[in-house]
Formats: structure tokens, C-alpha cells, sequence
């Protein structure tokens, strides 16, 4: 096996592949996106056949997995942080039924929100489903995770949850493949007692779940991914996951030998850690994310010997760095650093030039100038960019699908007109039960899915409900006659503010479909177009 | 010996391909490497930035600390300025000077020079001779040029390097990419 240059999405994708998966699912997802994107990319998975296509969001993807662990083989299901939200239920669930053959769940978390709303720790959702977590700290150990996960999924028959965060999913390391392993044979479960989570089942099956905990307890104390690095002192550092790879950093570079412990296998290896913290006085709790680990050893009534994010050692939020390790060990290298000068100007990111949101926005803002109250319910996508200048065009942004939702809600109180703005992506993903919901209550909305045709913010995946948006709206039971399709372009300006004028006129639920593929996606299918058919 | 490198510019610049073939020549050469990268919205005309790390032992963090990076390559004069907190103190700026402008504030272009020239830098007219080599597009592969006795690689590693990556879109586009990066050599050793 060749040594490959991967990032840490990219690893874990080769390292399924290699575990002999037959399918992911995956909602895409910054950033997990180009876990699900290497599957779809690889020759060999094309080959072997792997189902590697979007899902329309994260529950249905979790879903879908778990019914192929049911047929006995071995499943990927990957997602961002915030997606694990819309997959709750299944997550939890899951944990209660276990699987049949492997089941690796990858969420990516986000610290410093780098592109998210929050930064939710996934350790705590593994904490709350019982379920087994790892979480590696560099590229060749997530390669060598996901290969042991599948093996361990299958050995205690529940689903391992594999956490990451961006760093370590957008950072690009060397990393040695394993020999392959073939896929599991077809072979359904026919345990219904263990899949029917009737009361008197799940009542069985949670006991053990409880049960299983002291041996997946007994796993990690032995597990490869858990070490120690020897050293001296009374101070000692306890790393988690990734955190591990800036305690070292600076342990190397200041040339310091304090003791430190790795974990990256949860739940908690108990005695390991009790020995350990035994031997010192002060110790450095360092973990990527919420101090979850941190509060369970400092105990409920507080304990002085650990320090980390709970006592302002470390920030309480946001990414961890080799800076702020070299600031909480009391590393200073007494060189002061170069200020930005203060020419350099900010460079937000925004919408791309010749982008149908920019069209929309600019509509909108033309027609609400005809309303004493301007508030425009937006949701999750490119055109959130539509919130900065030039536009400033929306005004609330929550999560996935609340835009049609929102709007639901503040038109039941009586604001006129209740406008929502959603893409074609996010409309499909959350959006449609929604709109389902102003359909029975005939609430007084305008919901405008601004239809790119993809899944654009994140890179252009395909879009669930492309061609077929008329159509969905209709079996939802909005009027046809208020389903209106425009073409967001300049030359229609005129025209399709008559069409928004009159829908937020319209006392009922209307849906205008604006039409224009993203620039972006649209150009990259000409140059795929201009490859295969070569001058 | 490690050598800290941050690559910064505008998304959609090229700054992967850039971090892609130092990645690649790296591990030809046999050496470690850690590099981090931006995905995602801030792709979308903001500023992105890759920290890329080289070494003949294990390196640990993706993330290059403040104060250590020995070379600031960017490919937009601003761009390189706002790394300078990262800039090690004989660490060196090597920047393109063709401004990017997609703000409305973006300062006179003298200023930023002005700031720049405060370092130990190399001011590329990377434009001008990639349209030289053939492309202007190929800016991206003058900087990598331009920066190339900076990065403990041979140049030839980097050639085979930046061979391998466009070998699939034609022997023509191989020519070019290496023309670019070749011009950029030679201004960088004037
Ligand atoms: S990627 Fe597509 S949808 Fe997103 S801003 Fe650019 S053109 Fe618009």
C-alpha cells in the first residue's frame, strides 16, 4: 500500500472503503462534506459498487444506514455537528436497537463556528446515547480509528460514534493505507426484538445498553488509541482527541517533559485515569470543545488539582491552538509579535458575482420599500450572505428550515406581509414540513425557495428536489395558482416584483419558485462537458 | 528542521493547487508534512489562508504558531499583511502585486507595498510573467517559483511535482504550469 496525502475527511472515507463498506449516507455539511465526496469520486468504490448518493437530510441518512447495518452489512453515515440535531431521534434510538453489521457514525464538529451557528460538542450526544466515541488526534490514527471501529461496532453491536473537528477534517497529512477488506455477505437481521422498540422491547434492550457500558469501559482502558508519554514533575496535562497534537506541540518546541495522558477513546477509561491523576498535583484538562470530561473529573464539588477551560486556564470557547496551549502551560518565548497594520481591510466572504440570490435580494428589497414593516425570514445557505452590505436584506437565520416556520409564526401575530427566503437544498432538507404546517393552518405567507438547483454553499452537491419543486409544493397542498415560477435575471426585474408584490398581497399561503442555477455549479458542468467531448 | 509556511490570497485564487504541489514535492522528498486548509463559505471571495508545515521529524499541530512562520507566500499584496503576526522575526514576505479588489475599502496600493517593504521580502509582478509563460491564469504557479529556494525542497521535485498535477489535462498545460514556475525561479534568485 502506497503512502497517500489525505485530509482527515479523506481518511476516514479510504479507511470505510477499505473496512468494506457498501454504502454512506450523508447530508452535506461543512465540514463533512468531503468524507461523502471521495466516496463518490473513488474508482474502486464506483467498482465495488458503494452507495455513495445524497441524502435529503441527515435523519433520513441515519435512518437509511442503520437499515443497511439491519441487511448485515457495513455502513458510513457522516454529518456535520448541527446535523446530529436533525438525526437526534435516530441517533438515540439506535443506541436502544444496536445494529446488525458495522455502523460508523462520523460527526464533525465546528469550534469557532469557522461556518456554523454553534459549537456543540458531539462527545456529550455519545454520552447521552451510551454509545462508544472515538476521537482521534492526527491523520494516520483516523485512517487506523475508523478500520478498528467498524470491527468494534460489529464485536459489541452498537454504533461507533467517530468524532472530529475541522482541523483535523481539512488538514492534509501523510497517511498508509491497509490491506482491503471485503464487504460483510447480504444477511438481514431477524431479531425483531431487538429492532421493535415497542415499550416492552426497548424496556429490555436499554437494560443492556446499561449493561454493555462496563465493557465498553473495559475496551478503552486497553484501547491502542489511549496513551501516556512519560515525564517528570508534579504538573501533568490530560489530552483529548486532537488537543493532544497542541499539548505536544509546545512540549517540543519549549523542550519541556511534563507527563501527559491521551485519550481518544470513550467512555472514559477510568482506573487508567485515576492512576494517573493519582501522581500529581495540578493538572491541565485539554479537550477540543465543551469541557465535558473536564466537569465529570473536577466533580460536582470542584476539585483545585484540575485546570482547563472551567477556571479560565483556557478559553472557554472557540478552537483550541499551539498558542493558547503555550499561554495555559506558561510558555512564553518573550518575542513580541508583529501587529496586523490597520490598511488591512476586512474581506468577508459574499455572494458570487452574477449569483440569482444577489437578483432575489434585490427584488425583495425593492418591493418591501412599499411596506411600513420590512422583516425577512431567511435560512441556511449562500444566501445568508444576503444579510451583509450591499444587501442587508435579511433578518434572522436559525437553522435549517426555520425560515418558513418563523415566518408561520410571526404571521399567526399578525405581521403583514410574513415573507421567507430558503434554498432549493434546505427547502427539501427541513423545509417542506413546514410549509405543510401553513398549508393546514392557511396561514397568510410568502415563501420564496430562491432554486439554485444545488446544494451550493457547500461546494454544489446535487440537490434532492431538483425539477421537482412545482411539483412537491402542489402534493403539499399549496394553491396552483399560487406555486409562481420566475426567472431571477434583470431583464424580468420588473415583472417578477409585480409577481412578489401580489403574493405578499395574497392572504393565504403562496410559494414562489425563483429558477436560476448557481453560477458556480453551472460553469463547473460546462468545463466537465468541454472534458469529456474534446475539440 | 521544519519550515513554517502560510500561504494566503482570495478565494478561488489557486491557493490549494499551490499547497497541493509543495504537499506532494514534500513527500517525494521524504519529509513530514502537516497542512491545514479553508473550506466552505469563506471560499466565496473572502480571504483564505493554509498553514503548511514541513519537517524531517513527526510534526504534531496543523496549526503554525504566532511569531514562527519562516515564509508568508501570498497571492495578493494585502493578503500577505494580514498574516504578520505569524511572521517569525527573519521570516520573509513573498507576495504578488497585483491587488485583488473586491471591497469598497480596499486601501491605495502604494500603502500596502509600503507596509510590506517594513519585512525582508519579494515583490512578484506574478501577472506579467505568467502572461509571459503563456497564461495569465498561471500566476499562482510564478509564486510557487518565486518562493521555491524558501522551502527546503529541490526544485526538480517540485518540476516532477507540478508535472504530476496537471499531467492529466495535457502535456501542453504541464509545459506552461513549468514555464510559470520557472520564470518565477529565476526573478526570485535576481
Ligand atoms: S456558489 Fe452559487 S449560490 Fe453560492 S453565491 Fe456563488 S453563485 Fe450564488
Amino acid at each position: 500500500m502506497n503512502p497517500q496525502l489525505l485530509l482527515g475527511a479523506e481518511a476516514i472515507a479510504l479507511a470505510a472503503i477499505d473496512a468494506g463498506i457498501s454504502g454512506v449516507y450523508a447530508y452535506p455539511g461543512t465540514p463533512s462534506t468531503e468524507i461523502t465526496e471521495f466516496i463518490q469520486q473513488s474508482d474502486v468504490a464506483r467498482q465495488k459498487g458503494i452507495h455513495s448518493a445524497w441524502a435529503t437530510n441527515e435523519k433520513t441518512a441515519y435512518e437509511a444506514a442503520l437499515g443497511m447495518s439491519y441487511a448485515g452489512k457495513r455502513t458510513l453515515i457522516c454529518m456535520k455537528h448541527v446535523g446530529l440535531n436533525v438525526a437526534a431521534d435516530a441517533f438515540i434510538n439506535s443506541a436502544i436497537t444496536g445494529v446488525h453489521g458495522g455502523m460508523v457514525v462520523v460527526v464533525a464538529d465546528d469550534p469557532s463556528m469557522h461556518s456554523s451557528q454553534n459549537e456543540q460538542d458531539t462527545r456529550v450526544y455519545g454520552k447521552f446515547a451510551f454509545l462508544p466515541v472515538i476521537e482521534p488526534s492526527e491523520q494516520q490514527e483516523t485512517y487506523d480509528a475508523v478500520r478498528y471501529a467498524f470491527d468494534f461496532s460489529e464485536e459489541m453491536q452498537l454504533p461507533v460514534l467517530l468524532r472530529i473537528t475541522t482541523r483535523l477534517s481539512h488538514a492534509r497529512s501523510i497517511v498508509l493505507p491497509k490491506a482491503p477488506r471485503d464487504e460483510n455477505p447480504f444477511n438481514p437481521s431477524t431479531d425483531k426484538r431487538k429492532w421493535i422498540l415497542l415499550p416492552v422491547n426497548a424496556r429490555v434492550n436499554y437494560a443492556k445498553l446499561l449493561d454493555k457500558q462496563k465493557q465498553l469501559t473495559a475496551v478503552s482502558e486497553s484501547s491502542f488509541l489511549n496513551k501516556e508519554i512519560a515525564g517528570t514533575g508534579k504538573k501533568a496535562v490530560i489530552a483529548f482527541g486532537i488537543a493532544f497534537s497542541y499539548v505536544m506541540e509546545v512540549r517540543e518546541s519549549a523542550q519541556l517533559d511534563f507527563p501527559v495522558l491521551k485519550i481518544s477513546h470513550y467512555p472514559l477509561p477510568d482506573k487508567t485515569i485515576r492512576a494517573f491523576t493519582e501522581h500529581y498535583d495540578d493538572i491541565l484538562i485539554v479537550e477540543e470543545g465543551y469541557p465535558v470530561y473536564e466537569e465529570l473529573l473536577k466533580g460536582y464539588f470542584g476539585n483545585s488539582k484540575f485546570h482547563g477551560r472551567l477556571d479560565g486556564t483556557l478559553p472557554r470557547t472557540g478552537e483550541l491552538s499551539p498558542d493558547i496551549l503555550a499561554k495555559a502551560l506558561g510558555v512564553e518565548d518573550g518575542e513580541a509579535r508583529q501587529a496586523i497594520p490597520s490598511v488591512v481591510a476586512g474581506r468577508p466572504p459574499m455572494l458570487c458575482q452574477g449569483c440569482s440570490h444577489r437578483d432575489v435580494f434585490e427584488e425583495l428589497n425593492t418591493v418591501f420599500e412599499a411596506y411600513p414593516e420590512k422583516h425577512l425570514f431567511s435560512d441556511i445557505g449562500c444566501y445568508t450572505l444576503g444579510a451583509l452590505p450591499p444587501f442587508s436584506a435579511i433578518n434572522t437565520c436559525v437553522d435549517m428550515g426555520a425560515s418558513v416556520t418563523m415566518a408561520k409564526g410571526a404571521a399567526d401575530a399578525g405581521l403583514h406581509p410574513a415573507v421567507a427566503v430558503i434554498g432549493d437544498s434546505t427547502f427539501t432538507h427541513s423545509g417542506m414540513t413546514g410549509l405543510l404546517d401553513a398549508v393546514n393552518d392557511r396561514s397568510p405567507v410568502t415563501i420564496i425557495i430562491s432554486d439554485n438547483s444545488t446544494t451550493a454553499m457547500t461546494g454544489g452537491q446535487n440537490s434532492a428536489g431538483t425539477g421537482r419543486l412545482f411539483d412537491i409544493c402542489k402534493g403539499i397542498g399549496v394553491e396552483e395558482a399560487h406555486i409562481r415560477t420566475i426567472i431571477p435575471l434583470k431583464k424580468n426585474s420588473e415583472e417578477n416584483k409585480a409577481i412578489l408584490k401580489e403574493e405578499m398581497e395574497y392572504k393565504g399561503v403562496s410559494v414562489i419558485i425563483a429558477q436560476r442555477e448557481c453560477v458556480q455549479t453551472a460553469s463547473r458542468k460546462r468545463r466537465e462537458k468541454a472534458k469529456e467531448t474534446p475539440a | 528542521m521544519t519550515t513554517n509556511i502560510i500561504i494566503g490570497g482570495v478565494g478561488g485564487q489557486g491557493i490549494l493547487t499551490i499547497a497541493g504541489i509543495i504537499d506532494m514535492a514534500a513527500m517525494q522528498q521524504g519529509l513530514f508534512l502537516k497542512q491545514s486548509e479553508v473550506h466552505g463559505m469563506s471560499q466565496r471571495g473572502g480571504a483564505v489562508e493554509s498553514h503548511l508545515r514541513i519537517s524531517d521529524k513527526e510534526i504534531y499541530s496543523a496549526l503554525i504558531p504566532t511569531g514562527k512562520a519562516d515564509l508568508i507566500l501570498s497571492i495578493e499584496p494585502m493578503e500577505s499583511l494580514r498574516y504578520l503576526p505569524f511572521l517569525a522575526p527573519n521570516g520573509i514576505i513573498v507576495t504578488a502585486t497585483e491587488p485583488y479588489i473586491n471591497i469598497p475599502n480596499y486601501p491605495e496600493p502604494e500603502i500596502i507595498l509600503n507596509e510590506i517593504r517594513k519585512h525582508r521580502h519579494l515583490l512578484v509582478d506574478a501577472e506579467a510573467l505568467a502572461r509571459q509563460a503563456g497564461n495569465a491564469k498561471a500566476f499562482n504557479l510564478v509564486m510557487l517559483g518565486a518562493a521555491s529556494p524558501y522551502l527546503g525542497i529541490a526544485s526538480s521535485v517540485l518540476e516532477d511535482a507540478i508535472t504530476e498535477r496537471f499531467i492529466s489535462k495535457g502535456t501542453d498545460t504541464v509545459q506552461m504550469n513549468l514555464e510559470a514556475f520557472r520564470l518565477g525561479a529565476t526573478h526570485a534568485k535576481r
